[in-house]
């Protein structure tokens, strides 16, 4: 992110998909974006918890994030990306996604923010890019909703 | 000359010895006549003296020469410990400490000259000087005149205290007889001490013992002559207790008879806590003689930078996943003929591997005693302060626990300490109105549970009132009415934890000044542990800690559940059995095996860990026998996979972790294993 982007108040996302949907999530939370690799499933976590997986030498959890908008499970392919995040700074946690798409930079004034989702404190809006609509995660909204999973 | 350079040695080992001085006088509170240590106390005292002499401290040094004084004194039999002089020895030490503080900051130990403290020191020196004077007279006399004049009741010379004078007069109120007796043993005799031993225990089958003169202890250590002298109390008869006493063998003679305190004996001043432990005095100093004695080896402890530690840490551990790595490969390919040298290789690299992790391990975890070794003294000042009697219970000291928890976990338990002894523990006279035993206990237990280390600080007072800390949260505007009804008995109880907030109705010097609990939770929740509060109206409270054991490597055995790859720690495990399926057997619904007489139940992990079913059902069933404390339980896995050392690593924030995980693991190929807490499901 250079200066002039920040100065304009843009922000730039990484737009990834699940099935058609386009997700945006704010690259400044964005540590590393990662191939998928083996998971180890963890017993009597929060069901769209998909596992952990070691990110050399340490061991981050990764959300399934179809199963957190409750869609259904589908075969991991080739597209498959685990985006890790790191809400603060002492914590990661990795977001399993259909595919990442591209980046892309967001005037304010594109964002729409009174949108409310069902699932409650998951999106934090919707941007408009070119012709298509991006719903814009809300990292820390997933993140502290956890408990309740 | 530049002292610069012994600057931290200095600090350090002047801590070691005003530990050492702490305990040790605390031990002398409450035996005065400990003569182990009080010459623990004159050589501590003489070093501190010589060490701040050496670093040119001459306020340090003038202070601690007049203590070291004062303890020759007592070590040399003239001069009695007394609570008062207790008291002026603990102020003195303060004063060290805030040389050291002192010294600490700016290297330098400031101006404070303490002429009040070494004031008292020198009163106590020539008061308590005075009066030594009379009481080595009859001594003397003890030592000559009786040979001289051929008079063998020595008794008649024994020094009476206050209280001893009390349980006399009280025997006698109560019709029972008081005996002085002086026994002469055979000159001939080896074993004096064993004689000595027969008739105080004979006696003590028919009377009790008041006084014995040499003490004790030095009979038991031989340090008499060849005749003592004791005062009894009993109902028997003279003649019968005489008897008793003459049929020990190579017991020349007994001198007997009706005991009355003599006008020109000196009574000496007691110590008040000498009156309750009177009776058990014995046994009081046969436990302490053998205390300090394994005291006597100093602790030496070594000192490293904790910055090179963690690197070194953190070294061991990739070398250990490294070695975990050269495993896997030569798994691969066990054909290749030159895999000899290369398990040689990896057999030299697992020696060293393991050695370093001990080393390491050592260097890096502390026995929490260190921390914990200042409380004693804190909860006799609290309770002086509070005008409370309390005691305080330790066990586990010696529990390890990783150095950096142990630099940070002091304030919280202090803390929780003086919540115990201020708010928990109710004022003595209350104590004994409620029929509760009149001396309050608090208790502070550390003990290793599994990969955790376990602190409960408990107390037998009042315990939280609910309904107290409810209506105090309500009035504070932290809840509202409607709230507080609602909140259960354990989310009341966390309302402690929150900032700002005291129950204490009164604030005091020692706590309820808002800066409370909520400290001692983040603190400990910065250590990545949880405290946790249970209580019971009327019997007491208990703060439990837990603490992880940070970065830890541990002997894990590694098993296979439907293809998932599980580690479970060595030390929980007892054995590995075949069992049959045949052989498994209900009690109450649940599968249990007989295992060489002894029912185990047995868990099925692939349900608990909620793995897929299995096709069908083997013969043979491989069961893991796991123990906690006494109990046993069976593990049911699919296979062995085989021993290995693994690195214990947490599974990060944000996914709830059942506890029966206690962590994850890397494993040589990089995939990431569950490590199973055994504990949980024992």
């Amino acid at each position: 992110m250079d200066e002039n982007v920040v100065a304009n108040g843009l922000k730039q996302y990484i737009v990834v998909k699940l099935d058609n949907e386009q997700y945006g999530i704010d690259i400044s939370f964005v540590d590393n974006i990662v191939r998928m690799q083996q998971i180890t499933r963890v017993p009597k976590a929060q069901s769209y918890f998909a596992g952990v997986i070691n990110l050399r030498g340490e061991i981050i959890p990764v959300m399934n994030l179809r199963l957190k908008f409750g869609l259904e499970q589908r075969e991991n392919t080739n597209a498959t990306r685990i985006i890790i995040v790191k809400p603060e700074s002492n914590a990661k946690i990795g977001i399993l996604v259909d595919e990442v798409h591209e980046v892309v930079t967001l005037e304010e004034e594109n964002i729409e923010k009174t949108v409310y989702d069902e699932q409650g404190m998951n999106l934090l809006g919707v941007g408009k890019y070119k012709d298509t609509l991006i719903s814009l995660l809300n990292i820390q909204g997933i993140i502290s909703e956890l408990d309740n999973g | 000359m530049d002292l610069s350079q012994y600057l931290e040695i200095f600090i350090d080992e002047t801590q070691e010895h005003l530990q050492t001085l702490n305990d040790q006088v605390l031990v002398l509170e409450a035996e005065p006549d400990n003569i182990d240590t009080i010459n623990e106390i004159f050589r501590a005292a003489h070093s501190l003296k010589g060490m701040a002499g050496t670093m040119g401290f001459k306020r340090m040094q003038r202070l601690t020469h007049d203590m070291e004084n004062v303890f020759s004194e007592i070590r040399n039999g003239k001069m009695k410990v007394t609570p008062d002089l207790v008291d002026v020895v603990f102020k003195c030490l303060d004063a060290i400490e805030e040389y050291l503080a002192c010294i600490t900051e700016t290297s330098n130990e400031g101006e404070n000259d303490n002429d009040e403290i070494i004031g008292l020191l020198n009163a106590c020196l020539e008061a308590e000087g005075g009066e030594s004077e009379k009481e080595k007279t009859p001594e003397v006399k003890q030592e000559n005149k009786p040979v001289e004049e051929g008079d063998k009741r020595k008794f008649l010379r024994i020094n009476i205290a206050d209280f001893e004078k009390n349980a006399i007069v009280e025997a006698k109120s109560d019709k029972k007889n008081v005996y002085g007796a002086t026994i002469y043993v055979d000159e001939g005799c080896i074993l004096k001490a064993a004689r000595a031993f027969l008739v105080f225990k004979g006696v003590e089958g028919i009377g009790e013992i008041i006084k014995s003169v040499p003490s004790v202890q030095d009979i038991e250590d031989e340090k008499f002559d060849f005749d003592f002298s004791i005062l009894i109390v009993s109902e028997k008869p003279l003649e019968e207790v005489k008897k008793v006493i003459a049929n020990v063998s190579e017991i020349k003679e007994v001198v007997i008879e009706e005991y009355e305190i003599p006008d020109d004996v000196v009574v000496v001043s007691s110590v008040q806590e000498e009156e309750k432990k009177a009776d058990k005095k014995e046994e009081v100093k046969k436990k302490t003689s053998s205390k300090t004695g394994g005291k006597a080896v100093a602790n030496r402890s070594v000192r490293v930078d904790i910055e090179k530690l963690d690197v070194l840490m953190n070294l061991v551990s990739e070398l250990i996943i490294a070695k975990n790595g050269l495993v896997s490969v030569s798994n691969q390919e066990d054909s290749d003929t030159s895999m000899q040298s290369f398990n040689e290789q990896i057999e030299y690299l697992e020696r060293i591997t393991t050695n370093i992790h001990e080393s390491v391990m050592k260097v890096r975890m502390v026995p929490i005693e260190s921390v914990v070794n200042r409380f004693p003294r804190m909860i006799r000042d609290l309770s002086k302060k509070l005008g409370k009697e309390m005691e305080l219970i330790m066990t586990g000291e010696d529990t390890e626990l990783d150095r950096t928890v142990i630099d940070e976990i002091g304030d919280p338990l202090m803390h929780m300490l003086r919540n115990s002894a201020d708010h928990g523990l109710e004022p003595t006279v209350e104590r004994l109105k409620l029929g509760k035993p009149q001396v309050g206990t608090i208790q502070l237990n550390a003990y290793q549970d599994g990969n955790n280390v376990t602190i409960e600080v408990e107390d037998d007072g009042a315990g939280i009132d609910v309904e107290k800390v409810k209506a105090s949260a309500i009035k504070k505007g932290h809840i509202t009415e409607e709230q507080a009804e609602m909140l259960s008995e354990k989310e009341a109880i966390d309302l402690l934890f929150r900032p700002a907030f005291s129950t204490a109705e009164k604030i005091s010097d020692v706590s309820g000044r808002g800066v409370g609990l909520d400290v001692v939770k983040n603190k400990i929740e910065g250590l990545g542990g949880d405290v946790e509060v249970s209580t019971k109206l009327g019997e007491g409270t208990k703060f439990t800690v837990r603490l992880p054991l940070t970065l830890a490597i541990i002997q894990a055995l590694m098993v296979e559940i439907r293809g998932e790859k599980y580690a479970i720690p060595l030390n929980s495990i007892v054995t590995i059995e075949d069992v049959l399926v045949d052989e498994i057997k209900y009690v109450q619904q649940k599968e249990v095996i007989n295992l060489r007489g002894s029912v185990i139940p047995i868990v099925r992990l692939d349900e608990m860990l909620d793995c897929p079913p299995s096709d069908a059902e083997p013969e043979n069933l491989v069961v893991v026998i796991v123990k906690k404390g006494d109990k046993q339980t069976g593990l049911v896995i699919d296979n062995l996979l085989g021993q290995q050392e693994i690195v214990i690593k947490p599974l990060g924030k944000y996914i709830n972790i059942h506890k029966m995980i206690s962590g994850a693991t890397i494993l040589g190929d990089g995939e990431v294993a569950l490590i199973i807490d055994s504990n949980s499901l024992v």
